[in-house]
């Protein structure tokens, strides 16, 4: 696997992070992980559950003591500062609001700690309430509060400090779909004001992308790819990383040379060509990938452009969603592809045992490589 | 009320009273009443009529005895014979009982803090060193206390050959050993409801302290000590209150000149038969307690923090 690297901007105020480990005895729970968020950017951390983003934020904060590799903010090396020598600030998964305290003293926390006057105190948790849309809220205990008000709590309690990172873990975790929407895009607005750098942790896919300037993919405390959202969706570097983001058709194929601009791969004894700029191999094993909604379902095989690649297959399978129409189609050697199909026509859906031709323009595939180290893919329901 | 909701519904409809409760509603009103009687009739039985019954011979004809039998003459004389006669004890016992229960708070918090916090797998096993001294009896322990601190032991001979001490230094009989052991046998009390309200304490509100650039003494100060102040207000009314009653203790170390109040209440009943000033004392005492307990209580706002 290619060590995955991304231009350096060399921002006096990046977060770099260099061959980070951490092990809890015998476990690896991140390994060897480097990245570099630039300053000012919403930077997303999206991996499955378990994958190590908690464990690799808490090391960024100074919770957590990396076992090895070190921790760079604004040139300056701060894997052995205490958390609270450290600026960065914490939006935590479980709020951690201080039961005991009122809403304004818990914004004002660490102001205070700072030793920051009481009147600007005041002031800036006015203004910070503000922002959060908590105006009125100030003595208030968090218990009084909703889960989306807390979590608007937690956000304002870190933000005030104006830290040069701000790391939020799954802050949106515990809210309903239409509230995480809601705050998703009101995380983005203030981050775009106060143009503080932040590292969002997430689960959520759609989450991510929606949001973030760069998503890194993390598996098993490593990165997978790193890059803009567009960049990793339509052209992922691994198996796992194409079925993570959205789901994905991986074809079984081999590399069987090159003509001119294409490289040539061979599938199921069929033969396929790929553009090289959407490879990330050139030789041996591969997989030949296409995103679901990039494939064209046609009724009559005389209709499929000249120019795309072309399967014949049976539709085994088609539910209706209203937006588009999701079929399974069998391709002659036994698979069955995934197809988005917009209901867009005025005809109804295709039924089941319908013969169709599956076509795509050649630059919407991708070929990965293949190696038994990759996870298998797998089909997952969008 | 009917207005109200007749307002607030704003379309001039007439207020509906609510339906008839059913019989089976009627029946579970009783229920919760019903519940209560058992601890009710226990807390008459055992609560109510011993006061009543110490209340009655707190009044007295105080010149009664044993021979002659006593008189109910509402006798409010044997309060304030009990005041004027032993308001040294009274205020020695509250001074005695504070110092041990500041001097266990000290001991107790750090030890409460360590099982609870870091304790980790030790923890059972910790909070079974602390109780375990229950297993043994009250008296037998005190007892033991007053030959550790005797003169023959290595306790004084360590500490007068370490700081050079001369023959008159003495620990048994002292004001100290009083104090001492109010604090060795009420030490268990304080740190049980400490550990229970450090325990509950959760460890990531101190990192998102620490995060928010609270060192570890600023933590402590403004999120540990806050949020275990409910575990140290019934440590300290659970030690307090028995001290400052206990009669063991001064009993068994102490002197003459370090008579608490319940050695007084203990001589009276048992050894003079002077029901009547006993009852008084006890009454007083009690009186005492209640109030500084009121006001303790209140200053410390516990209905704010638990
Ligand atoms: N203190 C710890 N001790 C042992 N294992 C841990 C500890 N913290 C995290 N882990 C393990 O490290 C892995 C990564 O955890 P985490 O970073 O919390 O994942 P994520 O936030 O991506 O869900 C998990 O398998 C978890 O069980
Ligand atoms: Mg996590």
């Amino acid at each position: 696997m290619t060590v995955p690297t991304q231009p350096t901007g060399g921002h006096a105020g990046d977060l770099e992070l260099s061959a980070v480990t951490k092990r809890f005895g015998a476990f690896t729970a991140v390994d060897q992980l480097s990245l570099t968020v630039p300053e000012g950017s919403f930077f997303a951390l999206l991996g499955a559950s378990g994958c190590g983003k908690t464990t690799t934020l808490r090391m960024v904060a100074g919770l957590e003591e990396p076992t090895a590799g070190t921790v760079v903010l604004g040139g300056r090396d701060i894997t052995r500062v205490r958390p609270y020598a450290r600026p960065v600030n914490t939006v935590f998964q479980s709020y951690a609001l201080f039961p005991h305290m009122t809403i304004a003293e818990n914004v004002g926390f660490g102001l205070k700690q700072k030793r920051v006057g009481r009147k600007e105190i005041a002031d800036r948790v006015r203004e910070m309430l503000a922002l959060v849309e908590l105006t009125g809220f100030d003595h208030r205990r968090p218990a009084q509060l909703s889960g989306g008000q807390q979590q608007r709590v937690a956000l304002a309690r870190a933000l005030i400090n104006r830290p040069q990172v701000l790391l939020l873990d799954e802050p949106l975790g515990a809210l309903d779909l239409k509230l995480r929407r809601q705050m998703q895009i009101e995380l983005k607005r203030i981050q775009t004001e106060v143009g503080i750098t932040f590292v969002h942790v997430t689960h959520d896919q759609e989450e991510a992308m929606t949001m973030a300037d760069t998503v890194a993919v993390m598996n098993a405390g490593r990165i997978e790819q790193l890059g803009a959202p567009t960049e990793i969706y339509e052209f992922p570097t691994t198996a796992f990383v194409a079925n993570f983001l959205g789901q994905s058709n991986l074809l079984t194929a081999s590399v069987t040379g090159a003509n001119g601009g294409d490289v040539l791969v061979e599938a199921y004894g069929k033969r396929f060509a790929v553009p090289a700029g959407r490879c990330r191999v050139s030789d041996g094993s591969a997989y030949l990938g296409v995103r679901p909604e990039k494939l064209h379902v046609a009724v009559d095989s005389a209709t499929v452009p000249g120019s795309h690649i072309h399967v014949p297959g049976e539709i085994t399978d088609s539910s209706y969603v209203g937006v588009s129409t999701q079929y399974l189609v069998r391709a002659p050697w036994g698979e069955e592809l995934s197809v988005f199909a917009p209901n867009s026509g005025t005809e109804g859906p295709l039924q089941p045992g319908a013969h169709v031709s599956l076509h795509w323009h050649p630059s919407h595939s991708f070929l990965l490589a293949r190696d038994n180290e990759v996870a298998e893919p797998v089909l997952e329901a969008a | 009320m009917s207005t109200v909701l007749a307002t607030s519904a704003g379309s001039g409809t007439a207020y509906e009273p609510p339906p008839e409760p059913v019989a089976g509603g009627r029946r579970r009103r009783w229920l919760p009443y019903a519940l209560l009687l058992p601890g009710f009739a226990w807390l008459g039985l055992f609560f109510a009529a011993p006061m009543v019954s110490l209340f009655t011979t707190s009044l007295y004809d105080p010149s009664g005895s044993e021979e002659t039998g006593y008189q109910l003459t509402w006798a409010f004389g044997n309060y304030w014979d009990a005041l004027d006669l032993y308001h040294e004890q009274f205020l020695r016992s509250l001074l005695y009982a504070f110092i041990a229960t500041v001097a266990c708070l000290i001991l107790g918090y750090p030890l409460a803090y360590a099982i609870a916090v870091k304790g980790g797998r030790w923890k059972n096993l910790m909070l079974v060193g602390v109780i375990a001294p229950f297993f043994t009896s009250f008296l037998v322990r005190t007892l033991a206390w007053k030959t550790i601190l005797s003169d023959h032991w290595i306790v004084v001979g360590g500490l007068k050959r370490v700081f050079a001490l001369g023959d008159d230094f003495h620990l048994i009989n002292t004001e100290f050993s009083v104090i001492a052991g109010l604090t060795y046998n009420f030490l268990p009390f304080m740190v049980l409801p400490l550990y229970a309200s450090l325990e509950k304490l959760d460890p990531r509100l101190l990192e998102a302290a620490n995060d928010l650039y609270a060192t570890p003494w600023r933590t402590f100060r403004q999120v540990t000590l806050p949020l275990s102040l409910p575990g140290v207000v019934s440590g300290t009314l659970m030690t307090f209150i028995p001290a400052a009653g206990d009669y063991i203790n001064a009993e068994l170390l102490g002197n003459p000149k370090t008579t608490m109040i319940g050695n007084v209440v203990q001589s009276r009943f048992l050894t003079i038969h002077d029901y009547p000033l006993a009852a008084a004392l006890s009454f007083v005492l009690m009186a005492g307690i209640l109030i500084m307990v009121l006001i303790y209580v209140r200053r410390a706002g516990t209905d704010e923090v638990v």
